[in-house]
């Protein structure tokens, strides 16, 4: 109870504004279609004459297109510097950029345009702003969105039957091996402090594993030679950031569908690659006859799902394939190692 | 003086614990052990499963089965519904780590249950009370179970005999007994077939007043004439089962929709 009024406090102090991360493939696209949509409307407003409009249109086009291609490049290029600055700074840094490419296309295109020198500049800067106020906007929807996941995150995490059972387990050994017993506590207590960290910061992929590794070991307590773990890595992915928690709820999952119910021993192959500017990452586990869909299993998929989409917007995806005999959740992100 | 008392007064009880996890038996063989002064029993085997439990059970005489819910191949609730039918039920106390579902169950049932991580004095006032109480009827065993059962179960002279519920291809009344056939044979139910039927709705299908088929081993229906009046029946054909089986002028609505001809 203590442990979710803590985070609740902590998650709704809310952080300061910052700059939409320019690089980002959703920000590049909602900025452009913003823009386009701002022009379009000013050709409607400006023309009372429909069959005008077309020809406006085009005009219009010529005008903003180059010059909002090159103010979404210089932004790109200038994105770790910009992310630098604190909000104010930044905003008057984005602002004279547009300010200065429109000066620029101005004089690049003054030969086949003769309008006015001072509409075309205002109007750069008013859709400029109007761009970074709906940043502004949406940043500020999403962070209560963002506490409520880490929330979510949390209360969907612990899941009581494996506390218990983890507890129970450790009892179990207590007498006969407290090496052991110690080691699980150990682990234990590893998995809560990575459950109450702050969701927000991103961690090393290396250290999510880690984590995986020791939750997999609390579970091979319980279930014994029952679990068979396949372990796949790619060093070149460790140094990947990516949101805390990201795969043990996943492997949590693995095990729980995929082993818990089978008498045998099952194999939970965990894949992680590099692949050029992206990371995939593949869990997969066996199908078990047995296993009716539990809501548990889609609760946490969707929670994954949702942070990815907070943390990385459209760079990130999460598919699930399923053959006759096994069940595969597989992760792709974009692969990025300074916060 | 009351020294003595103690031992003399209790026999000490046959015990059978049944979980899938082997720190989870442990423990409970630990707490067994702590408690044996004031509740003496002997533990005569260890299961991972209700399917092995049922299997040690042949050659031993027990007095109480103290067994998780959630185990894969068969559940905790499962196995007391087939111990039921032993000649001298053995009393049953369940172990569960959480579920609300089933806690919530056992309290309206008024069902024993022990929640894991177990206390020594809480195992030692369950076993006391399972020294009194009968354990539970069929009937409230099979409102809480958490899934259909994996098997059915028959009493062959003292010991009981599985028969994986997907094995049976049909399911016949006849008088007191349903006779439930696989490929290999039949074997006599002690049970009704609407019971049959309401718990295996997906499974089992009803052609006939006195018949269920299963639904997956439908091979194809056909036109027939059986029986004394000489009329042509639908009958419907099984996989690896040379029989036909005849569908009731009532049924059949019902199974030309469920089978989709």
């Amino acid at each position: 109870m203590s442990i979710k009024q803590n985070l609740r406090r902590a998650g709704w102090g809310g952080r300061p504004a910052h700059l939409p991360d320019f690089r980002n493939l959703g920000v590049v696209l909602r900025t452009l279609l913003l823009v386009n949509a701002l022009a379009m409307a000013a050709v409607l407003v400006r023309n009372e004459q429909l069959d005008l409009v077309v020809i406006e249109m085009l005009e219009m086009a010529v005008g903003v297109e180059f010059s909002l291609i090159l103010d979404v490049a210089a932004l790109f290029l200038l994105q770790p510097a910009l992310r630098r600055l604190p909000y104010p700074s930044g905003v008057v840094a984005v602002m004279g950029v547009v300010l200065v490419v429109a000066l620029a296309s101005r004089s690049l295109l003054a030969p086949i345009d003769s309008g006015g020198q001072l509409r075309p500049l205002l109007w750069s800067l008013a859709s400029a702003a109007a761009v970074l106020a709906y940043f502004y906007q949406r940043g500020a929807a999403q962070a209560p969105a963002l506490a409520e996941a880490r929330l979510l995150a949390l209360t969907a995490r612990i899941r009581p039957h494996f506390l218990f059972n983890s507890l129970n387990g450790v009892l179990g050994v207590l007498r006969s091996n407290p090496r052991r017993a110690e080691e699980a506590l150990e682990e234990l207590s590893d998995l809560f402090r990575a459950l109450m960290q702050d969701s927000r910061e991103l961690v090393p992929l290396a250290d999510e594993i880690t984590l995986c590794e020791r939750y997999l070991n609390l579970e091979r307590l319980r279930l014994g030679d029952r679990l068979q773990v396949d372990w796949r890595r790619d060093p070149l992915a460790d140094a990947a950031l990516v949101p805390p928690l990201l795969l043990q709820p996943l492997i949590e999952n693995a095990v729980c569908h995929g082993i818990e119910p089978g008498a045998g021993p099952g194999t939970v192959s965990i894949t992680i690659e590099r692949r050029g500017p992206a990371v995939i990452i593949g869990i997969a586990n066996p199908l078990l006859e047995a296993v009716r869909h539990h809501v548990g299993n889609r609760m946490a998929l969707d929670n994954i799902r949702e942070r990815l989409m907070l943390f990385y917007d459209l760079e990130a995806a999460l598919d699930i394939e399923q053959s006759a005999d096994a069940y595969c959740v597989r992760i792709r992100l974009p692969f990025r190692n300074e916060r | 003086m009351s020294d003595t008392l103690s031992a003399a007064d209790f026999e000490p009880l046959a015990v059978l614990v049944v979980d899938d996890e082997a720190p989870a038996r442990e423990r409970l063989r630990d707490l067994l052990g702590d408690i044996a002064e004031s509740q003496p029993t002997r533990i005569v085997g260890m299961a991972a499963n209700g399917v092995e439990a049922l299997a040690l059970l042949e050659g031993e005489t027990v007095d109480l089965i103290l067994t998780d819910i959630r185990m894969p191949v068969m559940d905790g609730i499962e196995l007391a519904r087939h111990v039921g039918r032993l000649p001298r039920v053995p009393a049953v106390i369940f172990t569960t780590a959480y579920d609300e579902y089933a806690v919530r169950a056992f309290e309206l049932a008024a069902v024993d249950y022990l929640l894991k991580p177990v206390r020594a004095t809480r195992l030692a006032e369950a076993i006391a009370k399972a020294r009194r109480v009968r354990p539970p009827a069929d009937e409230i065993l099979r409102q809480m179970a958490p899934a259909n059962r994996s098997h059915f179960s028959i009493n062959e002279r003292g010991r009981i005999l599985l028969v994986p519920v997907a094995d049976v291809l049909y399911l016949k009344a006849e008088q007191k007994y349903v006779v439930a056939r696989s490929r290999q044979r039949e074997y006599l139910l002690d049970e009704s077939l609407v019971q049959i039927e309401e718990e295996f709705p997906d499974l089992f299908l009803r052609i006939h007043r006195n018949c269920l088929i299963a639904r997956d081993a439908v091979k194809g229906v056909a036109r027939a004439t059986t029986g004394l009046d000489g009329e042509a029946h639908w009958v419907i054909m099984l996989d690896g089962l040379a029989e036909q089986l005849p569908v009731s002028r009532r049924q059949w609505p019902a199974v030309k929709e469920a089978l989709g001809v």
